[in-house]
């Protein structure tokens, strides 16, 4: 490591040696779309934005980095919520977007080699023609890149059944912050020593960089078919998602929304969800022609005697892609009856839903803010999302703190500050809620084993003990001011 | 039914004062796994019994000296069980040492493995800090995944003293099918079976049979069969168990016991035909005396890695070799949890 200081035009020529010019942008006009990830209101700029071609680029890069002490944030498509992508004012942002290529499918292994810049959902239409599919499906899968998948280790509607990301990863080659390739993982099911991978897959770049990726591949299943029901209440919505699993099933997808989610998405999509509806369920069940005919009557009967107001079931795949529609774009919805939201991310022990939705109307009306409810209600994952204006002054702070209540609450009742997002540079705060000061120095430790000068994605995922020390000392102090 | 959580910081924070290597023992059924172990003993068979159990969550958790027998018995009662069949090599087999040696039966290119399933852990680490990772719930993507960390660490990067557990529910209908066929046919067969979407829940190629088990509903494992139209093994539930516990007649041990975990459409024809084949063709099990880095040069070729499970030299290295890079971050790692190296040195290899 060096001492020299270099300027940031010296660095970026240097960079200018081995990466084509037009791809070491560092004008501010042509850096702006990389100033925040999915989550706008934390943004930064960096000194430069890399799109590197070839592996050895990415290599000489790090080198560099590494030598001067320059904090390097990785970015697929810059589709994560979290503002884990967010630029380090000190450091460069390290595109990935240039390595989008498949390397292979193998229908007999039934594995893709991809580079990590490959989108979600290429990897599945690649797949189709062996009648093979990739199946986490974040619900950002046309844009987000498998790189970034791994990174946030990224969920989707169909978790409960088919797993996270890293249920679906063989194998990861990255460079580590020093530039040294490794390999983790095979084509088999397990490897000797410690499962780097296990780390790696949510790791939100702070442990390497990813260059490439195997996946698993499922074969597509011969049918699927989606079962709407609404409900009067939370309460019944949520027991009769208990009375599925109770009854033995595991559904592929099994998904509720409040009031405000289901008309908000029925104006957008016209997916045909009753307005009127408290509650709105969406479940598939997945499997041969024989299973799902069996367990399709099974859910309807089980909603039906729940008390469900309406049960529908989809007859066709363009009425299952339609009921799937609206709960997909429940986000921009919710972005239409709002002129911002603010979306949250945790998890929590199903039966602790009623409890938790109660508490959150209560806040909701504390803090004037209304939230709409978007929940994996088959694995626990809760977004609440807040409505609000950032135009108006102070507005957004509240929203933050309002958001960081709900987070403690799913802490609360047993469960945890983010499901599916990431920590990144947004649940910082949050972090010493679920996590005490020894297991938060336990996964500062772990950060450097991997990065001693912590220059990979700083200030992200993983507070460090003078983070927490600091943090901890302002909310004493605000404590003492208000007591 | 105990919690000795106590004792078992204050072992470990003596040891870590005084230096002293300590072999963490659960029910002992896995002492062969490994490189020879060292040290002094710690215990947590003790440290058992169910602590919840939740199963419209399809979350259990249980202290790690808990039997995999009584867990197996709780779940029975709602319907469910461990989807990633732990192999029980003798009655005293528990959920920690599992976890620990990251074991799974059959069924695991399907239902998933032990570290699959593991939603949270408890443990003590080298400086006898006792911490919590994971959780209760099936998505938590906060912090770096310290639970999944600890499958196949053997316990050298901490005590495991409580894990959290995903559960599945009981098919309701399982049957085994056979095929006879040598041993390259039935890899190329395995792997066209397995990309259809039938409920296969394992396949397995052993001494000129093919063996796959469905498992779901009555109809679809019923129209499945139908389909395949082969044979029907009457006892397949108990095949799948000695296979699962390794008491068929092929593991008698007779030479050293060699696991390759690969590639599962590979071939590989100087062992194939003489191995057991299962997972659908990533796992096989191999008895023989050659050389580990003979047995190390057909795993590279077939993309995967081989371990020397049971038998031969114990005190050598029995864990596929590890590239230069990797063995640094390894080491790093360790030193993180375990920084004077107490728990289970030299268990995983030599150098660590």
């Amino acid at each position: 490591m060096s001492t020299t200081k270099l300027s940031n035009t010296d660095l970026c020529q240097l960079f200018r040696e081995f990466i084509a010019a037009e791809y070491v942008i560092s004008d501010a006009e042509t850096m702006r779309p990389y100033e925040c990830d999915g989550l706008a209101m934390y943004c930064e700029m960096p000194i430069a934005v890399l799109l590197p071609e070839t592996v050895e680029q990415l290599q000489q890069v790090l080198q560099i980095c590494h030598r001067y002490s320059i904090p390097v944030v990785a970015r697929g498509a810059g589709t994560g919520l979290c503002a884990g992508a967010m630029p380090d004012a000190a450091g460069v942002v390290l595109s990935l977007a240039k390595f989008d290529q498949i390397i292979a499918i193998d229908p007999q292994s039934r594995i893709a080699v991809l580079q990590p810049g490959v989108r979600n959902l290429a990897i599945s239409e690649a797949a189709l023609e062996h009648g093979l599919y990739y199946a986490p499906d974040p619900s950002s899968q046309i844009a987000c890149t498998i790189g970034g998948n791994v990174a946030e280790n990224s969920g989707g509607v169909h978790c409960l059944k088919y797993g996270l990301t890293v249920h679906n990863v063989l194998s990861v080659e990255m460079l580590t912050v020093a530039g040294e390739l490794l390999c983790l993982g095979s084509d088999g099911l397990d490897s000797c020593g410690f499962d780097l991978l296990a780390l790696i897959n949510g790791s939100e770049g702070l442990l390497g960089i990813i260059t490439q990726i195997k996946v698993k591949l499922l074969p597509i299943p011969e049918r699927a078919q989606v079962v709407m029901a609404a409900f009067d209440s939370i309460q019944q919505a949520g027991d009769s998602v208990g009375a599925i699993i109770a009854a033995g099933m595991i559904p592929a997808g099994l998904e509720m929304m409040d009031s405000h989610a289901i008309s908000a998405a029925e104006d957008f999509a016209q997916a045909g969800y009753p307005r009127d509806a408290t509650a709105l369920l969406l479940c598939e069940v997945d499997g041969t022609h024989e299973e799902v005919q069996e367990n399709i009557e099974r859910v309807e009967s089980i909603f039906q005697n729940l008390g469900a107001t309406s049960v529908k079931t989809s007859q066709s795949e363009a009425e299952r892609a339609l009921l799937w529609k609206g709960r997909k774009s429940a986000f921009p919805a919710i972005g239409r009856i709002s002129p911002d939201y603010y979306c949250m991310d945790g998890t929590i022990p199903r039966g602790q839903l009623a409890y938790v939705l109660n508490k959150m109307q209560e806040m909701s009306q504390h803090y004037g803010l209304r939230v709409a409810n978007v929940f994996h209600a088959g694995d626990g994952n809760l977004h609440p999302l807040i409505l609000f204006d950032a135009n108006i002054p102070g507005e957004f702070a509240k929203v933050e703190e309002f958001g960081g209540k709900i987070l403690e609450l799913c802490v609360e009742v047993g469960g945890c500050i983010t499901g599916e997002h990431g920590v990144g540079a947004e649940k910082m705060r949050q972090m010493p809620v679920q996590f005490s000061a020894l297991e938060l120095l336990q996964f500062a430790a772990i950060k450097t084993a991997f990065d001693p000068g912590g220059t990979l994605n700083p200030g992200k995922g993983i507070p460090t003990l003078r983070w927490c020390q600091e943090y901890r000392s302002i909310e004493l102090q605000k404590v003492a001011n208000h007591g | 039914m105990a919690d000795i959580i106590a004792a078992l910081i204050n072992q470990v924070e003596q040891a870590y004062q005084s230096q002293q290597p300590l072999e963490i023992v659960g029910g002992a059924s896995k002492k062969f796994i490994g490189r020879q172990p060292v040290g002094e003993a710690l215990n947590t068979a003790e440290h058992c019994g169910i602590i919840s159990y939740e199963p419209v969550e399809l979350v259990i958790t249980a202290r790690a000296g808990t039997r995999i027998s009584e867990l197996t018995a709780v779940l029975a009662e709602n319907n469910q069980m461990l989807a990633f069949e732990p192999p029980c090599f003798s009655s005293s087999t528990t959920i920690g040492g599992t976890l620990a040696c990251n074991q799974s039966g059959p069924a695991r290119p399907w239902a998933g493995s032990i570290r699959d399933h593991v939603l949270g852990v408890r443990l003590i680490n080298g400086r006898a800090e006792h911490l919590k990772f994971g959780g209760q719930v099936m998505k938590n993507v906060a912090g770096y995944d310290v639970s999944r960390l600890q499958a196949g660490a053997m316990g050298t990067l901490g005590v495991i003293t409580e894990i959290s557990l995903k559960v599945m529910p009981k098919p309701a209908a399982v049957a085994t099918l056979v095929w006879e066929m040598p041993a390259d046919e039935a890899i190329v067969l395995m792997s066209e079976l397995s990309a259809t979407a039938k409920p296969i829940s394992a396949a397995c190629w052993c001494q000129g049979k093919l063996y796959v088990r469905l498992s779901g509903t009555s109809s679809a494992v019923e129209a499945t069969k139908k389909q395949w139209a082969r044979a029907v093994k009457e006892d397949g539930d108990f095949f799948w168990q000695q296979l699962r516990d390794q008491q068929l007649a092929f593991f008698n041990r007779a030479a050293p016991l060699w696991r390759f975990s690969i590639n599962p459409a590979a071939q590989i024809p100087r062992l194939d035909a003489r191995s057991i084949i299962d997972w659908g063709g990533a796992l096989r099990w191999y008895q023989g005396t050659e050389q580990q880095q003979d047995m190390e040069q057909l795993a590279g070729q077939a993309h995967g890695q081989v371990s020397l499970f049971a038998g031969g030299e114990r005190k050598a290295e029995v864990l596929h070799s590890t590239p230069a890079p990797l063995r640094g971050i390894q080491k790093k790692l360790k030193e993180s949890f375990d920084p004077k190296g107490i728990l289970n040195p030299g268990r995983l290899y030599s150098w660590m």
